[in-house]
């Protein structure tokens, strides 16, 4: 989908997959995350522009309109049971990142 | 009020009849309804024209014009049970048949009465008295004030105003008519001022105190005569005050402020026990010698004295709120305490301030030189506190006034702040007085602390205040109350709100302090060494201290861009797009329009880029336009007409300088005394761009009219004659404030050093997210030590403070620009990582009014099954390519961006599609 080094540290940034909005999230080093792009409570394709934070030692990303925050690996909102962002899985292959939708 | 509008329920009812709306009726008022008696009728009788109002607070009206000086909740006299008669005096009481005459010639029976007439200000005994002016009611000041405004221009130099009576009252007249702008002189009999309330040390060095500020005095004489001369020419005075030993004092205006007359004549015509200085006598249930009938405030008489102080009143207002709701309530005594609210003069006493108990110590600390002098008076054995004087430093004042009486916890010496003792952690009983005003003690701070099932706990003092009352009326008590809110939250494990979140443990303040002090300037580096934990692999922050961090370190390396390396990643939402994201994910741009002056050149620019992008587009609340609905990868195209034009950015998505709203001043309107939309763009050029803690606002008017409302400005700045009158602290928005005057008549150069050394002082020590009027009630001190440290400079950090911004006005760039010149910043701007240009497709608009609007969710439902409004959906046309044209032909040297363009127009048309989402 991309190269690792298109995507900055700590900084979001959206992708199309098969016309899915998916949001990628590369903490420091080359962990890569990819939840889903849609914002189930503002109900809009944000959350790539969030903010990339950790709660009590895990990778979190916060939505940028009202700020909940979700847990990257599981897509679990830590604030409201009732919210989920889908998360999929993310490959690295020379230096290529991989998402499969 | 008219009382029609509020018709009483019609059953039988007791009638509680109240004479006088002044703060003790108010208190009786508000503790009755508050007991939600029923069967219960009030009637408040007042001859002012204005409901009660905080005369303890009046002072404030001299500087602010519409303060209205509230007392408690306004609502209270719309309370079917209350009937408010304003402009109505009683003349005439009837202890037999329980029936009074007001002065419009109506009969009225009652049940019970209360009196609280209060008390006048009396002139001195002495000719020409009838020319004298005295302070006690919203009439007198406003007179003083507009009567000091004409004089000076009559005269064409500042008045001369004498004040007669150097004690509480007559400082604060005096204070009141330095702000002025007046030259006054305080004459007092004695040699020393206020020696009702402070010994003749803390007095004398109190007197100097007066004399560095300006102030003239003339003590230890008496005025023997007023000698008049209204045809005097301006040269002269019309006032001449005699002295029999002493050189006469001419004065244009004549103030007295000699004590107060207990207003008894009511009760002494229906023949009441009067006591033999004054007031109706009362016992301690405030009973006066009429059965039903009490008396309260200072028109009461108890053990023969007449307090001119408003926690006795309010005292007696709960005793007989009480007795009358079938209670057993009674009065105590007197809490004497008293601070003078004077700016920048710290004099307070309490208790024994003299040590006349048999056997008293002193434990003194004075210093002729600094101006400061501290008393703490203790029993013979040392170890319970009898009283105390503080002069020029009264710090420690509110916390141990609640201790009158009380065992000290440790030796007196420890708590005089001056000679270096500590503030020492004072752990109050739970029935300790904090705030004597409202009588509030420490252990009703505590419980709020906790909260119950029906209210929620109070963590912050602005919340303690809305629920307790404590603080909100002399306000001197707010440093103790805070305290031991602090504590009891420790206590119940509760975060005093001072670590920002889980990942710091300090406040923004701390934080700002412990990053300038190590020079540190990446969040890795800071999380490294003040983190919690301090490994950056674990700890990434989060959405609050990431941009705090972020915002720390753009005010103090003002001159880097603010997306650089590393600190892009720590930008809140908006900041991170150098937009405003609205509820879809698009965004708004506003541009700067400094101090709201624009050419209809520049108009026609926006008016362009807004209909080629199909920007919604609203006037802002802020003097500005504000377009949106850009999507993040339009927001480079936009930008890059609008800074070719001559733009810049506004920072609307900033927590920092938003705008300086200014009226359009000297230049034409008729009545501006100064060019204040010179001033609103100087002030904008200057502060814009500089990352504070939370957003600020300024505002500018040309004359005293203050179309610019800068008084609701965080900095508002308002034309005199002379000059400018600099107003801090001032909120519009949810929880409104005025701001409060910090100084008067300032030139240019004054203005913009106070300015520089206010704003900073603010971004480095407010809390995350706390406007100038928060941070300025929650500073010990508030306005009193942001005027120290702003114009008087105690603390020595002014020449710190200005460099530091000089600092940020050299490095400033517009972050737009910036971002324009550099390809690498630009990437930021795409939508997707692998297709750039692509827009998001999940957007729908409806059109409304002419422009469209984001669709409902709803909206969208209906849409797609096919009954609904018509959207608007999918943008097409890629940007790129072009921009990236644009980018070749300026790096190829020289191309007219506008006719890079030109092959390519911008339509953004949006394709209408039913029901696609
Ligand atoms: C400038 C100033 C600053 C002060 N600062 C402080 C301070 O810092 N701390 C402090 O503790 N105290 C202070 N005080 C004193 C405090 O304001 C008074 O103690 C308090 O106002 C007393 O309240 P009251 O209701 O008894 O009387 P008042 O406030 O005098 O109210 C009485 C009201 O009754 C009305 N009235 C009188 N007779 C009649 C009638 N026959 N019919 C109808 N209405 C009538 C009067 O017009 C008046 O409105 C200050 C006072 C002044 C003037
Ligand atoms: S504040 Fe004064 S100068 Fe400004 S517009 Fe209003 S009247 Fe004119
Ligand atoms: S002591 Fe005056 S408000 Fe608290």
């Amino acid at each position: 989908m991309c190269q690792v080094e298109d995507l900055e540290p700590m900084w979001g940034e959206a992708a199309l997959v098969e016309g899915t909005q998916i949001a990628l999230i590369r903490l420091h080093g080359e962990t890569i995350h990819a939840v889903s792009q849609w914002d189930p409570y503002a109900c809009a394709n944000v959350m790539s522009r969030g903010i990339v934070g950790s709660k009590a030692g895990r990778p979190t990303l916060a939505s940028p309109i009202h700020k909940q925050p979700y847990d990257l690996a599981t897509g679990r909102c830590l604030s409201d049971e009732a919210l989920q962002l889908r998360s999929y899985p993310v490959r690295v292959e020379a230096g290529i990142v991989e998402v499969k939708v | 009020m008219d009382a029609s509008t509020h018709p009483a329920p019609a059953e039988a009812q007791r009638h509680i009849a109240v004479v006088g709306g002044g703060p003790a009726a108010h208190r009786l008022t508000e503790a009755l309804i508050s007991r939600d008696p029923a069967g219960l009728r009030i009637s408040v009788f007042t001859e002012e024209s204005s409901a009660p109002y905080d005369r303890v607070a009046l002072s404030r009206r001299f500087a602010q014009v519409d303060d209205e000086l509230l007392l408690g909740d306004p609502a209270l006299w719309e309370d079917p049970r209350v009937q408010l008669h304003t402009g109505t005096a009683v003349t005439a009481l009837d202890v037999e048949s329980k029936t009074l005459r007001t002065a419009h010639g109506e009969v009225l029976g009652f049940d019970e009465l209360v009196l609280a007439t209060g008390s006048s200000a009396p002139r001195p005994p002495i000719e020409g008295s009838e020319h004298i002016a005295v302070y006690r009611t919203l009439e007198d000041v406003d007179w003083l004030r507009r009567r000091a405004a004409e004089l000076g221009e009559e005269l064409g130099r500042p008045a001369r105003c004498a004040v007669i009576g150097g004690g509480l009252l007559g400082l604060e007249a005096a204070g009141g008519l330095k702000g002025l702008g007046a030259e006054v002189t305080v004459v007092h009999s004695r040699a020393w001022l206020m020696n009702a309330q402070v010994d003749e040390y803390g007095g004398r060095t109190l007197n100097r105190l007066l004399e560095q500020e300006g102030y003239r005095l003339k003590l230890g004489h008496r005025p023997s005569r007023l000698a008049v001369d209204l045809e005097a020419p301006a040269e002269r005075s019309r006032y001449t005050l005699e002295f029999a030993k002493s050189p006469d004092l001419p004065a244009d205006l004549v103030v007295a402020a000699i004590g107060i007359t207990a207003r008894d004549e009511l009760a002494a015509s229906a023949g009441l026990d009067c006591a033999e200085r004054g007031g109706v006598v009362i016992d301690e249930t405030c009973a006066t010698s009429a059965p039903n009938i009490w008396a309260i405030g200072e028109v009461a008489s108890y053990q023969g004295i007449s307090m001119g102080l408003v926690a006795p009143a309010n005292a007696m207002a709960e005793v007989v709120a009480d007795r009358l709701s079938g209670g057993a309530a009674s009065f105590i005594g007197f809490d004497t305490a008293a601070k003078l609210k004077l700016a920048g003069m710290d004099v307070a006493s309490f208790g024994d301030a003299f040590a006349e108990t048999p056997g008293a110590l002193e434990v003194v600390y004075a210093d002729a030189v600094g101006g400061i002098y501290q008393k703490i008076v203790v029993t013979d054995d040392a170890t319970t506190l009898l009283g105390g004087v503080f002069v020029g430093d009264a710090s420690p004042y509110s916390s141990l006034r609640p201790l009158l009486g009380r065992q000290l916890p440790a030796a007196p010496g420890a708590f005089l702040s001056a000679a270096g003792g500590g503030e020492l952690d004072l752990e109050l009983p739970d029935d300790a007085q904090v705030c004597s005003c409202k009588d509030i003690c420490a252990g009703t701070i505590r419980s709020a602390v906790a909260g119950d099932e029906t209210t929620p706990g109070c963590t912050d003092m602005a919340a303690m205040k809305s629920c307790t009352k404590v603080g909100t009326q002399c306000g001197s008590c707010i440093p103790m109350a805070k305290k031991i809110m602090e504590a009891q939250m420790l206590s119940l494990g509760l975060d005093v709100s001072k670590a920002l979140c889980e990942h710091f443990g300090h406040s923004r303040a701390e934080l700002f302090e412990a990053v300038r002090a190590t020079q540190l300037t990446s969040f890795t580096e800071i999380v490294s060494r003040f983190g919690t934990p301090a490994d950056a692999q674990l700890n990434l922050g989060c959405d609050i201290c990431k941009p705090v961090v972020a915002s720390i370190l753009a005010a103090q390396h003002g001159a880097e861009y603010i997306l650089e390396a590393g600190r892009g990643t720590l930008q809140d939402t908006n900041d991170r797009a150098l937009a405003n994201m609205q509820k879809d994910g698009t965004y708004s741009v506003m541009p700067r329009i400094p101090g709201g002056e624009i050419t209809p050149q520049k108009l026609k620019v926006i008016a362009e880029v807004a209909a080629d992008f199909d920007l919604y587009t609203k006037i802002s609340a802020a003097q500005r336009v504000d377009m949106f609905g850009a999507r993040l990868e339009q927001l480079p195209q936009i930008w890059r007409r609008l800074v070719d034009a001559g733009f810049e950015s506004g920072q609307a998505y900033g927590k920092a300088l938003r705008n300086v709203k200014s009226c359009v001043g000297s230049s034409w309107c008729r009545y501006g005394v100064q060019d204040s939309v010179a001033m609103g763009i100087r002030l904008e050029n200057r502060y814009r761009g500089l990352r504070s803690p939370h957003k600020m606002k300024f505002g500018v008017s040309g004359c005293a009219r203050e179309c610019a409302e800068a008084r609701a400005k965080d900095v508002g700045v308002i034309a005199t004659s002379e000059g400018w009158n600099m107003y801090v602290g001032g909120n519009g928005g949810a929880t409104p404030a005025h701001g409060q005057l910090l100084a008067k008549d300032l030139d240019d150069a004054t203005l913009l050093r106070y300015i520089d050394r206010y704003v900073m002082y603010y971004v480095r020590t407010a809390d995350r997210l706390q406007r100038t009027a928060r941070w300025m009630e929650e500073l010990p001190g508030g306005v009193d030590h942001v005027h120290d440290v702003v114009v008087k400079d105690s603390l020595g950090i002014g020449g710190d403070l200005e460099a530091a911004m000089a600092k940020h006005v050299d490095g400033y760039e517009d972050e737009w620009a910036a971002t324009l010149r550099d390809p690498e910043r630009l990437r930021r701007f795409r939508s997707f990582v692998n297709a750039p240009d692509a827009p998001d497709t999940g957007l729908a608009y409806v059109i409304e009014r002419g422009q469209r609007r984001p669709a409902t969710e709803q909206e969208k439902v209906d849409a797609a099954a096919g009954d609904g409004p018509v959207l608007l959906t999918g943008p097409r046309i890629p940007v790129r390519e072009e921009m990236a044209r644009e980018d070749a032909a300026r790096a190829a040297g020289g191309l007219d961006p506008a006719q890079a363009r030109e092959g390519a127009p911008v339509p953004n048309n949006l394709a209408a599609v039913e029901g696609r989402s």
